[in-house]
């Protein structure tokens, strides 16, 4: 399995050094040619103006667009926002998944917390429930999602930070500065279904 | 379900979001708007950019608040700010506005000249200057989660910044090809903390975001800096005291993301105007060279 990271700004190489724990190859990608034979993509965080910018100036948006459509992607923090329809400001976003969400939810950076989660789908069926840590930088927060969006996780009061629409993925906190591999061996099984669909369609 | 605000990781991590980004000096909510719009990470908010200081003379200090809070407003990424080195106090006026990082700068006036700031007391993280290993080791002892080169602000000239940075990867590889009972040695020789040695023998890196700052004024100085192993850059002088700042904005952001493709580099460096002038650091009086403040 190949997953490709955006890496035109934000903490690409930390999702890299995750992902070759687990023992996938990594692409970063800066062109739309980087986007060949990967199996998924990770957007990473940093700020969402200014990778959606890097991405309108380098024809990125519609290529994403496009390979959002069948394979998976998952955005943490600034590539939750970017994978969004809506984030209350006019900046480029790739409109793939049915999320609100609003920038700099909690404040500014003194604001920034870490927090344990309850993510019942990172545990293994059968396995004791085991709470997820999360670090939250700057974080946006998902205010609203469409029908057909599974909730993944929330904070204590109840605001969403984690969800999914079929095989994309979106994370308001960040779990490439965390030890914790859970999140992204969830990524790759979303990564690994869509692999096989493909697979018993074209048979 | 216990959440924690202020801790060491969100600290650092905020300057793990600015990678492969540019941060860019700012005096007013236009230029903020203006950076932004270039795809600037963040912008550092103050009076005058360091070519101007060094024109204008006297003391350099903290910022009017009045001029930070109008930029914090006007723009949506992270606003940090500067400091004096060893101000304290101007510390907390800055961590009270609810900036998102302060600067212990030496491009300011210092108002201690032994001690720098304990920043492990602070919940808004800050990053410091530094020339070499030592100096890094020693700000991020005191709690400083993001260094940057100090480089020689204002003056358009790369030579320093590009020494600061081939001093402390060096000094990194020394250190990660030594045998560890030399480590102590060496971290006495060049003033570091042991612990902190030893952390970055086993990473390969600094334990924080490493910044090239002091001196980047065209794309190719950014991709310079970016191909000897930073992290990303701070453009001071370099954009506002250019021709066309918009323009030379977004081409030394694009420089930034697309730092080893040559060709991309080629084309975004065409037709950016007038540079800003520049003064050759080798000619400045020692007397008014910055980057030796702090200690």
């Amino acid at each position: 399995m190949k997953i490709g990271v955006l890496a035109l700004q934000g903490d690409f190489i930390e999702h890299e050094s995750m992902l070759r724990r687990l023992g996938v190859e990594t692409q970063e990608v800066r062109l739309p040619e980087h986007l060949q034979n990967l199996d998924g993509l990770i957007i990473p965080g940093g700020e969402s103006t200014t990778i959606g910018k890097l991405a309108t100036d380098f024809n990125l948006i519609e290529p994403l667009r496009d390979f959002g459509r069948e394979k998976a992607i998952w955005g943490t923090c600034a590539g939750a926002i970017f994978l969004s329809r809506d984030a209350r400001r006019s900046q480029p976003l790739l409109s793939l998944m049915d999320i609100r969400v609003e920038r700099n939810a909690f404040g500014r950076q003194v604001d920034s917390f870490e927090a344990d989660l309850d993510v019942p789908r990172l545990n293994a069926p059968g396995s004791e429930s085991r709470l997820y840590h999360a670090v939250f930088i700057r974080a946006p927060l998902i205010e609203e999602v469409g029908p057909q969006v599974e909730v993944l996780a929330r904070l204590q009061d109840g605001r969403i930070v984690a969800a999914r629409q079929g095989h994309l993925l979106a994370t308001s906190f960040h779990p490439e500065l965390t030890e914790d591999d859970r999140f992204h061996a969830y990524f790759l099984r979303l990564a690994g279904k869509q692999e096989t669909i493909v697979a018993c369609e074209e048979s | 379900m216990t959440t924690q605000t202020g801790t060491f990781k969100v600290k650092k991590g905020l300057a793990q979001m600015l990678k492969g980004g540019v941060i860019m000096d700012v005096v007013t909510a236009d230029h903020a708007r203006i950076a932004e719009d270039a795809g600037a990470v963040a912008v550092m908010a103050l009076e005058r950019v360091p070519a101007d200081i060094r024109a204008y003379g006297g003391v350099a200090r903290m910022s009017d608040p009045e001029l930070i809070i109008q930029i914090m407003e006007a723009v949506s990424i992270p606003v940090m700010a500067k400091c004096r080195i060893g101000h304290f106090v101007e510390a907390q006026i800055l961590e009270a506005l609810g900036v998102d990082y302060i600067d212990e700068s030496e491009v300011l006036t210092p108002a201690d000249e032994a001690h720098h700031i304990y920043k492990h007391d602070f919940k808004v993280p800050f990053v410091c200057g530094a020339r070499n290993l030592g100096e890094a080791l020693r700000r991020i002892g005191e709690g400083a989660a993001m260094i940057r080169t100090k480089g020689e602000a204002g003056t358009g000239d790369i030579i320093e910044a590009v020494r600061h940075a081939r001093s402390v990867i060096g000094d990194i590889r020394r250190l990660q090809n030594m045998p560890v009972e030399e480590v102590m040695t060496f971290a006495k020789e060049i003033g570091a903390p042991f612990e902190l040695a030893l952390e970055v023998r086993e990473l390969g890196r600094l334990p924080v975001v490493n910044f090239a700052a002091g001196g980047i004024a065209t794309p190719a100085d950014a991709a310079l800096m970016m191909q000897l192993g930073v992290d990303g850059v701070f453009v001071g002088s370099g954009i506002f005291k250019s021709g066309d700042p918009a323009k030379r904005a977004a081409a030394i952001v694009k420089a930034t993301t697309h730092y080893n493709d040559p060709g991309i580099l080629a084309e975004i460096s065409r037709n950016l105007g007038e540079p800003m002038v520049g003064r050759q650091v080798s000619e400045i009086p020692e007397g008014e060279l910055l980057a030796g403040r702090g200690w």
